[in-house]
């Protein structure tokens, strides 16, 4: 059978950053087509650009769907035309019922006037389709994540899809979901619609793929067939991680590595919004003078695991045991993490990190104002030379440091926030992916203060999807796999390869 | 050089605006009433016409600030002017007593309504104090049995009504509130002139010295003025000086204090607040016990001006409160807001219902004018910050 699907030399930049560079990607018509790579290989960049995220003239390269050079403007364009993407974080309204969801935004009507005994007939059709066994009456807040990734199925097979998209479509769902899913999948192969699917999990994507293509850095490096028995875990890894470390890293002069800091035992975490645990009985420790990475890919549980220890009770309800020097603590609030020697300079920097509205100096002393503070009165003469101090010591590139934070490039707000948190003077300093979204220069420096700061005998856990600089930094390394500790491994035996395939268990 | 001075112009027309809008109105209304509004009685009036609205106003803004608002400030405040006023009449109770316990009341509405149900059971603040907005217009209702109180107890209505006594005895002019208003320059220049030394120490930027020193000369000129214009009046109000008194503290708590920082880190990103170790629970609980008591103080005020409480007091004080705010720049998405600007809001907009009493303009004009004047603040609000958003 042809190609349903070509993308020609398809290249997309942000400010700044080459998301993708002359990737040339091939879909036959009717095969399942795992998409691969490490995060920010550009996977869900690609889909992007092919269901009408990135609209025409945002990106170079041509899409030729079904034989025809196509030019989506928006997302209705390539809807049309009969591609569906389904994305990680589902797209239905939860009090609705199932039935209206399917036909959310194509409803069955006759002059505006929505006919509602056929859509629930045609809605029975499209549940029978992906054997769901649920009334169309229901309501999808009351149905379970696996159901609710099944009723999306059901929603873009309504719009009589032939291209269906699935971006990591079993990240959310326990392992009888995962399993039925991709049942479904071979299912509908048979029916003929074809399946592009972007994941992590290799199990399954040797299970159902027919074809496996490899991203890595914004570029193509291989496509692998199943029909010629090219499709094994060793050789997708090799792809994933392929390059060499060229990135470069600071030497550190002398390790001085001394007793247990921190350690937490058994250790799980349920998040009430999601209503699962995301933490599943992990042992951790790190100890003084030690940089500990945690690798994974994402949604493995690691910033959840860091987010729960640092205080964070309303969001997670935890079970397990966190010691500090030896001693049983309880950390109620962040606040009470923070007097005990912890900060967590958020992955997030913009959403929970920051104040971006804010200028420097006032988030430089914000999670410590008693420090510049007396009787409550802050003393701005003070804090000037604290932020000054930062400034300096961190080398923050910015006018002043009354500059709005928002203004800064990312690299000086990851400084802005790591000089935050240094200035509550902590023993333990987690970083949570301190490098992600900032320039190599920028990266290079960070590093540096890291060893700093583990010469001045603090404890730093660094959590990074960036298996180079897991390797180049740590002195020991955790792997986290669906809220697992699946690894510990010590430096000297670690490799991407090992790493790879602890985290994709 | 020029470029730099738009430069800077942009930069700070947010900060500067109301204080533009409200020359302009002034202007305006002078030009048109021939010189009529800037008599001295007339400002004086406007300023004690302003003073139950602005503490109101102060007190919602820090409720903005935190991401979120309060619809029951008015009937709040009604309700405890009505308390004030039988506490007074029936009870004869002194008047410091009377304060102390209407404050009091205030702040424990504020923190066991409005507090407890938006912190703690996470009720959005819109829907809680549409709530208080109806039990508190019902309470008032109660306690008044639906009739006029008057306050008959001097003292009381001389919150609302009285001036300063003049301990100088000045003919014609009222010395003590003249000096009042040389020291709080004088105050102010030191302060100024203190920073700026502070800031060029730290090598921070500072405006060029003739551009600060006609600063200085431009705020003591302006408020030398309007000093002048009372004291040949009959001096400060209680009113303007109680209101002087709210701004000058929450000015100093908003800007000077942990307090201060921690309400708007919260406004700026509750969840960086929350991870930072500040308790988002307890800024809410402490703004909305604030903005209790100040809602006493507005009763007190208004009560003491009208020398009576009515069942109907302080209807649609919460929307002239949340206008000034608005108006005053503080945003409607948070974490941006100071408390003299919403002084400075709520007397744009008392400066245009006065100055269109004087020109006789119709009830319902005023309103229209006022609510397109409310918008188009916000709509000034929004602009310029898109256009820092993209100068940046």
């Amino acid at each position: 059978m042809g190609n349903i699907l070509e993308m020609r030399n398809i290249t997309k930049e942000f400010p700044g950053v080459k998301a993708l560079s002359n990737v040339n990607f091939q879909v036959k018509e009717g095969e399942i087509h795992c998409l691969v790579g490490e995060n920010g290989a550009g996977k869900s960049t690609l889909m992007k650009v092919l269901s009408g995220v990135y609209p025409y003239g945002e990106y170079a390269g041509d899409i030729v769907y079904k034989d025809e050079v196509q030019k989506f403007g928006r997302i209705a364009d390539s809807e049309k035309k009969g591609i569906a993407i389904i994305y990680q974080e589902l797209a239905l309204v939860p009090d609705m019922t199932v039935y209206e969801n399917i036909f959310l935004g194509h409803e069955i009507k006759k002059n505006g006037v929505v006919n509602w005994n056929s859509t629930k007939i045609e809605a029975d059709r499209m549940l029978k389709k992906v054997k769901l066994n649920v009334h169309p009456a229901s309501k999808v807040i009351d149905l379970g994540v696996g159901v609710q990734q099944l009723v999306e199925i059901a929603k873009a097979l309504s719009k009589e899809v032939k291209l269906m998209i699935l971006d990591e479509p079993t990240a959310a769902l326990n392992e009888d979901d995962s399993d039925n899913l991709l049942e479904l999948m071979l299912d509908l192969k048979k029916q003929g619609v074809t399946c592009i699917m972007i994941s992590h999990k290799l199990k399954e994507v040797i299970h159902v793929a027919d074809t496996v293509t490899v991203l890595r850095d914004g570029q193509t490096i291989c496509s692998l067939h199943a029909d010629k028995g090219e499709i094994n875990e060793r050789d997708i890894i090799k792809h994933m991680v392929g390059r060499e470390i060229n990135d470069i890293f600071p030497k550190r002069d002398k390790k001085q590595i001394g007793e247990v800091q921190l350690e937490v035992k058994n250790w799980s975490a349920y998040d009430h919004k999601l209503g699962r645990k995301v933490v599943k009985g992990v042992d951790f420790n790190i100890r003084k003078g030690e940089i500990v990475g945690i690798a994974g890919l994402m949604g493995a549980g690691r910033t959840e695991f860091a987010l729960s220890i640092f205080g964070n009770s309303r969001n997670y309800q935890i079970e397990g045991d966190i010691y500090i020097k030896g001693s049983k603590v309880q950390l109620a609030s962040p606040k009470k993490a923070i007097d005990h020697g912890l900060a967590y300079v958020s992955e997030d920097r913009k959403g929970n990190g920051l104040i971006l509205i804010q200028d420097v100096k006032e988030n430089i002393s914000m999670a410590n104002l008693a420090g510049i503070a007396k009787n409550h009165v802050i003393d701005r003469n003070m804090e000037i030379q604290v932020a000054e101090g930062y400034k300096t010591s961190l080398n923050i590139k910015t006018p002043s440091i009354e500059q709005k934070v928002g203004n800064l490039s990312g690299g000086n707000q990851q400084k802005v926030a790591i000089g935050k948190w240094l200035f509550v003077e902590p023993n333990i300093l987690i970083l949570d992916e301190p490098t992600r979204g900032i320039d190599v220069g920028a990266k290079f420096e960070i590093y540096t203060i890291m060893n700093k700061l583990v010469a001045q005998g603090l404890s730093v856990i660094m959590i990074s999807s960036e298996l180079p600089e897991v390797l180049g930094m740590s002195d020991r390394v955790y792997v986290m796999a669906e809220g697992r500790m699946t690894g510990e491994l010590a430096i000297e035996n670690a490799t991407q390869e090992k790493i790879m395939e602890m985290a994709t268990i | 050089m020029f470029k730099n001075i738009t430069g800077a112009i942009k930069e700070n027309i947010r900060d500067y605006g109301m204080y533009i809008a409200l020359a302009l109105i002034m202007f305006i209304f002078t030009t048109l009433t021939d010189g009529l509004f800037m008599n001295p009685r007339v400002i004086s009036d406007l300023i004690d016409m302003t003073g139950y609205i602005a503490v109101l106003s102060v007190g919602v803004t820090l409720v903005i600030i935190i991401r979120h608002i309060d619809l029951s400030v008015g009937y709040v405040s009604g309700f405890l002017g009505a308390v004030a006023a039988i506490l007074s009449s029936r009870f004869n109770m002194p008047l410091p007593l009377i304060i102390v316990l209407v404050l009091l009341l205030g702040a424990t509405v504020g923190l066991l309504w409005t507090g407890i149900l938006v912190a703690h059971v996470k009720i959005p603040a819109f829907v809680a104090t549409l709530a208080a907005m109806t039990i508190f217009r019902g309470f008032l209702i109660q306690i008044t049995k639906s009739e006029t109180i008057f306050t008959n107890n001097d003292a009381f209505n001389a919150i609302g009504n009285g001036y300063i006594p003049d301990i100088f005895q000045g003919q014609g002019l009222h010395l003590t509130s003249l000096l009042l208003g040389m020291v709080a320059i004088a105050l102010y220049f030191v302060l100024e002139v203190k920073n700026r030394r502070k800031q060029q120490e730290f090598g921070l930027f500072v405006s060029a010295l003739p551009a600060f020193l006609a600063k200085l000369a431009f705020v003591a000129v302006v408020v030398m003025y309007f000093v002048w214009k009372l004291a040949s009046f009959k001096g400060f109000s209680y009113t303007a000086v109680i209101v002087g008194v709210v701004v000058v503290v929450y000015n100093f708590v908003t800007k000077n204090t942990t307090l201060g920082r921690h309400i708007y880190a919260v406004g700026g990103n509750p969840e960086a607040a929350e991870l930072s170790g500040i308790s988002v629970k307890f800024i809410t609980l402490v703004v909305f016990g604030s903005m209790g008591m100040l809602a006493g103080l507005s009763g007190l005020l208004f009560t003491a001006r009208l020398q009576s409480a009515t069942p109907t007091a302080g209807m649609g004080f919460e929307l002239d409160a949340i206008a000034g705010a608005f108006v005053g720049g503080t945003s409607a998405s948070g974490g941006v807001g100071k408390v003299t600007g919403s002084i400075i809001g709520a007397l744009v907009m008392a400066s245009l219902s006065k100055g269109m009493d004087l020109m006789n303009v119709g009830v319902s004009y005023q309103y229209i004018i006022r609510g397109l004047v409310l918008a188009a603040a916000v709509v000034f609000d929004v602009k310029t910050r898109n256009m820092r958003a993209k100068s940046a």
